[in-house]
């Protein structure tokens, strides 16, 4: 009995081991259940209402900026302006709303606000032929500059209506609605449509999409300009999360986990392969480090250790992985 | 050249004729004046050692370099390539097998790259079924052997890859279609696969072909006629069925003899 039983376990577990070699989410997603196991063993409390509210605080707006650098990432390109765009456009949308748009209408002037922030970002790229790194890098710094110069460094407080306010990323419900609606729609439009195929196509082979007589530059920008008001929509819903609008908020700080969740949810920096579920699974265990680790009572500073050895093993597993997929081994 | 035994006719039947081609590269002249035709459906071998002008003719002819001198035909008309693109439109296609397809892609998705099957509306939603059951038709008329057309590029073999890249070609309504070198460094078997597609499009008879190899018995095997390339010219032009592998092994060997004499 104690042996079939066992062998059952061992059997599920190495299916489970092949689907998480097979599948790019499937690995981030079973590591993401064991740590809740861990978690909820030694904390008690990590599986409950209260404790689900605060892992949404840190997941969400990170999974919307992910899922736009996912479309990024596989293009072949990379954006660290996010984290500075998604401090900007709240900006945007409290200076419009100020004047008088009401404020459904200054979220859209925002996010194209952010969206002309993408366009700059792709088409000083694409055309000026400079590396993204280097464009976004610039536009982080230009971007932070601006944001402090509008607001003059203080932080301010959007009005608007509880039920609104609660839509827009204010309840953790809503925040969960969005980061999963975003994630899904851009994981169809990844693997689904046109856009997405030429997308990978890009990374995966540029000169043969070229040929191919696939637009690449206009699809690059297209990238670029989804990932900023994607960006700049994670800095709206933590707007109305928090209530109130800080010219120092998310910075680097989100744009590093916003890459790492792409990165450890089984995105490749060199293009051509990536995942949005993947993103937001990625986005999800990030946030189950941070809040276990929190609730056992471990530092912040070690947090940061942890998360980076994470990072670190991962990376090399997935890399491994990687190779042993193409070699068609699993 | 004394010994040229080139004939070129100018039929309307040809589909593609260089008169008097030429190029130059500042003071290098890698092709002095071309003269070829292919007809319609015709396999086109050409042969010549390294240097002798080959691949310098296949860019010319993809539309990659332009021509320094003399007149390109196509169906009859004079034609001015401006690019690999334009070439391209014209039907021209010179199939590279690692430079076109995407590894990370499956093999239905890049037979159809840029030219995907929609279900219509803005978002462009690919029809998937669509593209597969037309990818499986097409290369099993091609006779390409693959395990599923589902399967990523990157798990297939050279001559896999190779082959689909060609049918990938001839879907796109190619009418030319240039191959350089498409066995080189490929198994026995592998090689049979391509030279088996080859095949097909000759008896098929819509496509025309020019491949560039090294292995005569290859070249016998699949083309109507031989071009020989030599110093930039081509010195010798046969129907396959009026020449042999021992013919053109002694044209080379007295070639390589009167070189090495030349040097000493």
């Amino acid at each position: 009995m104690a042996t079939s039983s066992s062998d059952s376990t061992a059997g599920l577990a190495s299916r489970l081991g092949g689907l998480a070699l097979r599948r790019r989410e499937a690995s981030i997603f079973i590591a993401g259940c064991l740590l809740v196991i861990y978690f909820q063993i030694t904390t008690d409390v990590f599986v409950s209402g209260a404790n689900v509210s605060t892992l949404v605080q840190y997941a969400g707006a990170t999974a919307v900026l992910a899922a736009g650098e996912v479309m990024v990432l596989i293009c072949g390109e990379l954006d660290l302006s996010i984290g500075m765009v998604y401090a900007l456009s709240p900006f945007l949308m409290f200076y419009a709303n100020e004047a008088g748009v009401p404020m459904a209408l200054a979220i859209i002037l925002a996010l194209a606000g952010a969206g002309v922030v993408g366009l700059i970002n792709g088409l000083v790229t694409t055309w000026l032929k400079l590396p993204s790194f280097v464009t976004t890098l610039g536009m982080l710094f230009l971007i932070n500059g601006f944001t402090l110069v509008i607001s003059g460094g203080f932080p301010v407080q959007p009005q608007a209506g509880e039920i609104f306010t609660a839509v827009m990323g204010g309840s953790a419900t809503a925040m969960v609605i969005w980061a999963v609606l975003i994630a899904v729609i851009l994981q169809f439009v990844l693997t689904r449509t046109r856009w997405g195929l030429h997308t990978i196509a890009i990374g995966g082979n540029l000169s043969g999409a070229t040929e191919a007589g696939i637009k690449v530059k206009t699809l690059k920008i297209r990238n670029f300009m989804l990932c900023s008001m994607l960006a700049g929509f994670g800095g709206i819903l933590d707007t109305f999360r928090i209530g109130s609008i800080d010219p120092l908020a998310g910075g680097n700080e989100i744009m590093f986990m916003a890459i790492a969740s792409a990165v450890i949810g089984g995105t490749l920096l060199t293009g051509g392969v990536g995942t949005i579920i993947g993103a937001l699974f990625g986005a999800i265990v990030l946030a189950i480090l941070k809040d276990g680790f929190t609730l056992s009572g471990v530092s912040a500073y070690t947090f940061d250790m942890i998360l980076g050895a994470a990072i670190l093993v991962t990376m090399t597993i997935n890399v491994h992985l990687n190779q042993l997929r193409e070699k068609g081994r699993v | 050249m004394t010994m040229s035994t080139t004939q070129h006719s100018t039929t309307d039947n040809d589909l593609v004729r260089l008169e008097h081609v030429s190029k130059r590269f500042g003071p290098v002249e890698p092709l002095k004046d071309i003269n070829l035709r292919v007809g319609h459906g015709e396999v086109l071998g050409l042969l010549g050692n390294n240097g002798a002008g080959k691949s310098t003719l296949m860019k010319i002819l993809c539309g990659f370099h332009p021509a320094s001198d003399g007149t390109m035909y196509f169906e009859g008309k004079p034609v001015n390539l401006r690019s690999v693109t334009h070439a391209r439109q014209l039907g021209i296609d010179c199939v590279y097998q690692d430079l076109a397809l995407v590894n990370e892609l499956n093999v239905y998705h890049n037979m159809f790259l840029q030219r995907e099957p929609v279900h219509g509306g803005p978002l462009g939603i690919l029809n998937n079924k669509r593209m597969k059951a037309d990818a499986e038709r097409h290369l099993a008329d091609m006779g390409v052997n693959i395990p599923s057309v589902d399967v990523e590029i990157a798990k297939l073999s050279g001559g896999q890859r190779q082959a689909i890249a060609v049918a990938r070609s001839v879907y796109s309504n190619a009418r030319l279609l240039l191959l350089d070198e498409p066995t080189a460094a490929m198994g026995a078997k592998e090689g049979a696969m391509i030279l088996n597609v080859i095949k097909r499009l000759r008896e098929r008879g819509d496509v025309s072909v020019i491949i560039i190899a090294h292995n005569y018995a290859q070249i016998f095997d699949v083309c109507d006629r031989i071009n020989l390339l030599r110093e930039g010219e081509i010195v010798f032009d046969r129907a396959t069925s009026d020449t042999s592998v021992q013919e053109l092994t002694d044209i080379v060997v007295n070639e390589y003899r009167a070189a090495t004499e030349a040097e000493a």
